[in-house]
């Protein structure tokens, strides 16, 4: 698959060689390097988890595994790119707009497309997800053409010093907002009538219809919430990434690996697996090579599926 | 209250049920009661729209069911409590009962409806931290049954409450059907333990593959010879 080849750009640029002045520091510069890339790891880790919940959300309240989810990050990125481009709107401002659209976006698609094969055989539904997201890739490439896009803020390179230790202030930007976002969704999730019809429905739809909730209506709610936190991964990347029509497919493998690894339906297990991939693949760039950061995550993966193929949170279903 | 006339249905090429009328008036304990593959949750199922029916007529009051979503049939206060629990194992036992009065009409009674449940039930009120999925049958089959109660049922749907259950347990919840019965909520129970539900019915079906074969009160149907072979092994 051309996908496994893929590695996403970009992030080498500000973090795979991230190793910093440690002139005069009293740890050692071994001990430096290894909190350097931790610390990396687990900013960008915070970003994957956005993009795994999103995609444990809609695989657990519809049983339908989006192949289509990088793409809805890419197209998050062009639009956050557009209005930097165009409007010099920041980035991270304007995720107020990208994922309110991201969302009406993603509840088009489930209301139009996913819905009409939530009983279908699981193939064809990966087919369904995986044709739109090519139709949304190419769509990009015809209006954008496939030249890689730069969104260059004034702190795109920009970095705090802490203790010796480099932090992209991007990427600290991104994992705060991030870590909002997460805040907020659990709070949706655990305190609402409407969060926890979502979660009934995903633990049991049948017995969720009988209790009155209307399950057509919570599947789209997930997809559209799943398209937004997408939508607004793609926004907080985007200072840090190349931006190119392609650039989803690296994301949805991204984000099945960390959704298969946090138990698949499990929002917390998306989280953590979220941060374990930033972390490993962080590890492994400085530690191994970084070209090889995306074997070593998979090699993780399938020793995972191995002795734990239900995933570190998952229940074994029946 | 609640008029099924002629029901048909089919899973696929095999067909369920042939012909069923059946009728439920208010603040009645009506029970179906009959062998297992018989038919009679099929018959709930019809009523919640949780599926199809090949032909016949379903109506409650003067509204015609087949017009509606589940959660429709739910908001005009049926309430289907399904075979085998159906707790949501990842909810508390709170959660799982204010998912029991999700319709929005209910949700004003929330707080005096989950006082209602524990009153009935003292054993949620001990596990109400608890989640859903870590507790005793018994204990679900009362959850169950309070999440039911949550959505201001005017007719509860009772699919095999006493299934699985020890016979201390089961004595336990025809008490408290009786008991729901008593402050007012209509009730169609179907059955396994025939005996037992009988003693409890104003009036009961006997379904045998698909068909209803006897109907009367539940003394007559305990009265009755073909009862008592059939079911009461007498």
């Amino acid at each position: 698959m051309v996908a496994f080849a893929q590695s996403v750009p970009g992030a080498v640029l500000i973090l795979g060689g991230g190793v910093p002045a440690l002139a005069g520091t009293e740890l050692g510069p071994r001990m430096m390097v290894f909190l350097q890339s931790v610390l990396s790891g687990v900013l960008v880790g915070g970003v994957y988890a956005l993009i795994g919940i999103g995609l444990t959300m809609i695989f657990g309240v519809m049983r339908v595994t989006n192949f289509a989810h990088g793409e809805l990050v890419m197209l998050g990125m062009y639009l956050t790119w557009g209005l930097f481009h165009w409007l010099r709107l920041d980035p991270f401002l304007s995720i107020v707009l990208v994922a309110p659209a991201l969302f009406l976006w993603g509840a088009f698609l489930q209301r139009a497309f996913v819905n009409r094969v939530l009983d279908a055989l699981p193939q064809n539904q990966i087919l369904l997800t995986i044709g739109l997201g090519l139709v949304m890739s190419n769509g990009v490439m015809l209006a954008f053409t496939s030249d890689y896009r730069i969104l260059t803020t004034s702190y795109s390179s920009a970095s705090y010093d802490l203790a010796g230790i480099s932090v992209s202030k991007p990427l600290l930007y991104a994992f705060l907002v991030t870590v909002a976002i997460t805040v907020l969704l659990y709070g949706f999730l655990l305190r609402t009538d409407t969060g926890q019809a979502i979660r009934a429905t995903a633990q049991d739809r049948e017995a969720a219809q009988l209790m009155g909730i209307n399950v057509r209506w919570t599947s789209m709610l997930a997809f559209g919430i799943g398209a937004a936190l997408a939508g607004a991964a793609g926004a907080l990347i985007s200072p840090t990434y190349y931006i190119f029509p392609q650039v989803g497919s690296a994301f949805t493998l991204k984000a099945f690996v960390i959704v298969v690894l946090g138990g698949m339906g499990s929002v917390v297990g998306a989280t953590l697996g979220g941060v374990i991939i930033g972390l490993t693949e962080s590890l492994a760039a400085v530690y191994i090579a970084g070209g090889l950061k995306d074997l070593v995550v998979f090699v993780l993966f399938l020793a995972l599926l191995v002795f734990k193929p239900s995933g570190l949170l998952g229940k074994t279903r029946a | 209250m609640l008029r099924i006339d002629k029901l048909n249905f089919s899973y696929g090429d095999l067909k369920v049920l042939w012909d069923v009328d059946l009728e439920v008036r208010d603040r009645e304990i009506v029970t179906v009661v009959g062998a297992n593959g018989a038919g009679k949750s099929t018959i709930l199922k019809n009523v919640s729209r949780l599926v199809r029916p090949s032909s016949g007529a379903l109506r409650f009051g003067d509204v015609d069911l087949r017009r509606l979503a589940s959660h429709e049939v739910v908001e005009l206060g049926v309430v289907h409590v399904p075979e085998g629990r159906r707790i949501f194992p990842e909810m508390t036992v709170l959660e799982n009962l204010r998912m029991g009065s999700f319709p929005r009409a209910t949700r004003q009674d929330r707080a005096r409806n989950i006082e209602r449940a524990f009153t009935l039930f003292p054993r949620l009120k001990e596990r109400q931290k608890q989640l859903g999925g870590t507790m005793s049958g018994g204990e679900q089959q009362m959850l169950a049954i309070a999440r039911g109660l949550m959505g201001n049922p005017k007719l509860l749907l009772l699919d095999e409450p006493s299934l699985g259950l020890s016979p201390l347990l089961v004595k336990n919840i025809f008490e408290i059907i009786r008991e729901i019965n008593r402050q007012g909520t209509t009730i169609l129970l179907v059955e396994q333990n025939v005996y037992q539900s009988l003693r409890l019915a104003s009036r009961a079906y006997v379904l045998e593959t698909g068909r209803v074969v006897l109907s009367g009160t539940g003394a007559e149907l305990l009265d009755n010879a073909h009862v008592k072979k059939a079911f009461l092994g007498m």
